[in-house]
């Protein structure tokens, strides 16, 4: 069964139409990547696969399910992580999974042993009891991540996870996708790191004001495009460059 | 606009009711300074120049209005800063709609968690008024369901402004134009009877002071039913509107 199915996907602002009719599919188990410069459209799909606000028209079903009709079912099933840092500032880092898994009606004493493995899965186990405003920015990715997981999601929503990280960071987020990957969970995510999508992706979609140019497997875009890398496939697709971002 | 789903309102009122417990706890005797000097410098201050107050001490006319006015700004100011910032800069809103737990939901959760303020807030001045002998029957217990009403509808209102207002400095407007002449003009400190006949109306209209009537009814032996009905519909009446402004507001 496709975990995702959106058909004729259209989201408007006001009078401002950001996505213009898109249709995809995401496959169980495969690493979904959605690229494009700043304001293509990507966080608005993203939002609309975890039900934070309806399609304007088309139909989107993630994991069997109509995201207008049963958004708290879906997002039961669902981890996101968000581009924006929404921890909860007054707690620690175990206490911030702890609530967050209250959510999902999993009681504390499930999810504390959840919420230590989750912390040693993003190195974050020394740090459990500690204010989360004290960690570094880098270390506060790594906890939405972890937050992300604590439901055991089958379908894992990434909006930028590695965007202002280091590095160091960027490797050690990049691992846990793959080893979630391994784990047969379907991954979701969006960025503007071709490197990334590159490694972590099995399938690309590239977007650009609010439509999807192409799709496909990374090989497969920078063959077709007979480019070597999917910054030139892009460029060559969009005729910009990734990082001139949306002029509207 | 869907229905509430009342297991999940509860996580979101769990979250702050732990948020508050880890920060606050240690200071809730504090928030009995503020009414407690009103109840002095007015009830012993200004009291010491009246004889009574329909029929009895001034000290002890106020003390029951304290209890309203105490209960009204614990869930006034929750829902209205308190709701502002886990919406917009601590973003409390986004992360909770990413979960199981609807627009709806969280309403709900934020409205019941400013009920709970004022119920908590209340409840502690009637202990502190009562250990000061200011209370006449033991029927005022039954004031401690009506301030989780009453809290209510102070919740709704304030979430709905919350959900309007372009920025948190549009709050001084809430307190200056509703909270403040609500505490000054509804019973709490004289009889609405003496105000002008216009006055009187508006303020017959307030649920502040419908509580109050039902503080100081309670608080020497009176069952103060028409106030307590006029509250339960007041609840149901102002019900949509923080639904309406907040999913207006969040779901773009």
């Amino acid at each position: 069964m496709d975990t995702v199915e959106a058909k004729n996907l259209v989201k408007d602002y006001g009078d401002f139409r950001a996505v213009k009719g898109v249709d995809f599919t995401i496959r169980s188990g495969e690493a979904f990547g959605f690229l494009g410069p700043n304001g293509a459209g990507k966080t608005t799909v993203m939002s609309i696969l975890y039900c934070m606000m309806p399609p304007t028209a088309g139909d989107v079903t993630v994991l069997g399910m109509d995201v207008v009709k049963r958004p708290s079912a879906i997002k039961a099933l669902e981890g996101v992580m968000p581009q924006d840092d929404n921890l909860d500032p007054d707690l620690s880092a175990l206490e911030n999974l702890i609530v967050y898994a209250r959510y999902f009606h999993i009681p504390p004493r499930l999810s504390r042993p959840r919420a230590q493995e989750l912390l040693r899965f993003v190195e974050l186990n020394d740090w459990a009891d500690t204010n989360i405003t004290k960690l570094s920015g880098g270390m506060r990715r790594r906890l939405i991540l972890a937050r992300a997981l604590i439901n055991d999601p089958e379908l894992i929503i990434l909006d930028e996870p590695t965007t202002g990280m280091d590095p160091h960071g960027r490797r050690a987020v990049w691992d846990n996708m793959e080893n979630l990957k391994a784990e047969g969970r379907t991954l979701i995510l969006t960025t503007h790191y071709m490197e990334e999508a590159d490694r972590i992706c099995d399938r690309v979609a590239i977007m650009d004001r609010g439509k999807i140019v192409c799709m496909g497997t990374p090989e497969g875009l920078k063959d077709s495009t007979g480019t070597r890398n999917l910054e030139d496939a892009y460029l060559k697709l969009t005729g910009r460059r990734l990082d001139e971002g949306h002029d509207a | 606009m869907r229905l509430f789903n009342p297991k999940r309102a509860f996580r979101v009122w769990q979250r702050h009711l732990k948020v508050y417990t880890k920060l606050y706890l240690s200071s809730l005797t504090l928030n009995v300074v503020e009414p407690v000097l009103y109840l002095t410098a007015m009830g012993l201050g200004l009291g010491a120049y009246l004889t009574e107050m329909d029929g009895m001490p001034y000290i002890n006319f106020i003390a029951p209005g304290i209890i309203a006015y105490s209960a009204m700004f614990a869930a006034s100011g929750e829902c209205t800063y308190g709701t502002y910032v886990r919406m917009t800069y601590q973003k409390t809103f986004d992360a909770m709609l990413a979960t199981p737990v609807n627009l709806e939901d969280l309403v709900t959760g934020e409205i019941l968690w400013g009920a709970t303020k004022s119920t908590i807030y209340g409840t502690i001045i009637i202990i502190t008024i009562s250990v000061m002998g200011l209370v006449a029957s033991p029927l005022i217990v039954f004031a401690i369901p009506a301030l989780l009403v009453a809290g209510i509808i102070f919740a709704e209102m304030a979430v709905f402004y919350a959900a309007v207002v372009p920025g948190i400095d549009y709050f001084n407007y809430y307190f200056t134009l509703v909270v403040t002449p609500m505490f000054l003009f509804s019973g709490v400190f004289f009889p609405i009877e003496g105000l002008h006949p216009v006055a009187e109306t508006i303020a017959y209209f307030t649920p502040l002071y419908h509580l109050v009537n039902i503080t100081r009814g309670l608080a020497s032996g009176a069952l103060p039913w028409g106030d307590m009905l006029w509250l339960l519909v007041c609840v149901v009446v102002l019900a949509p509107l923080p639904f309406y402004a907040m999913r207006k507001r969040m779901i773009k």
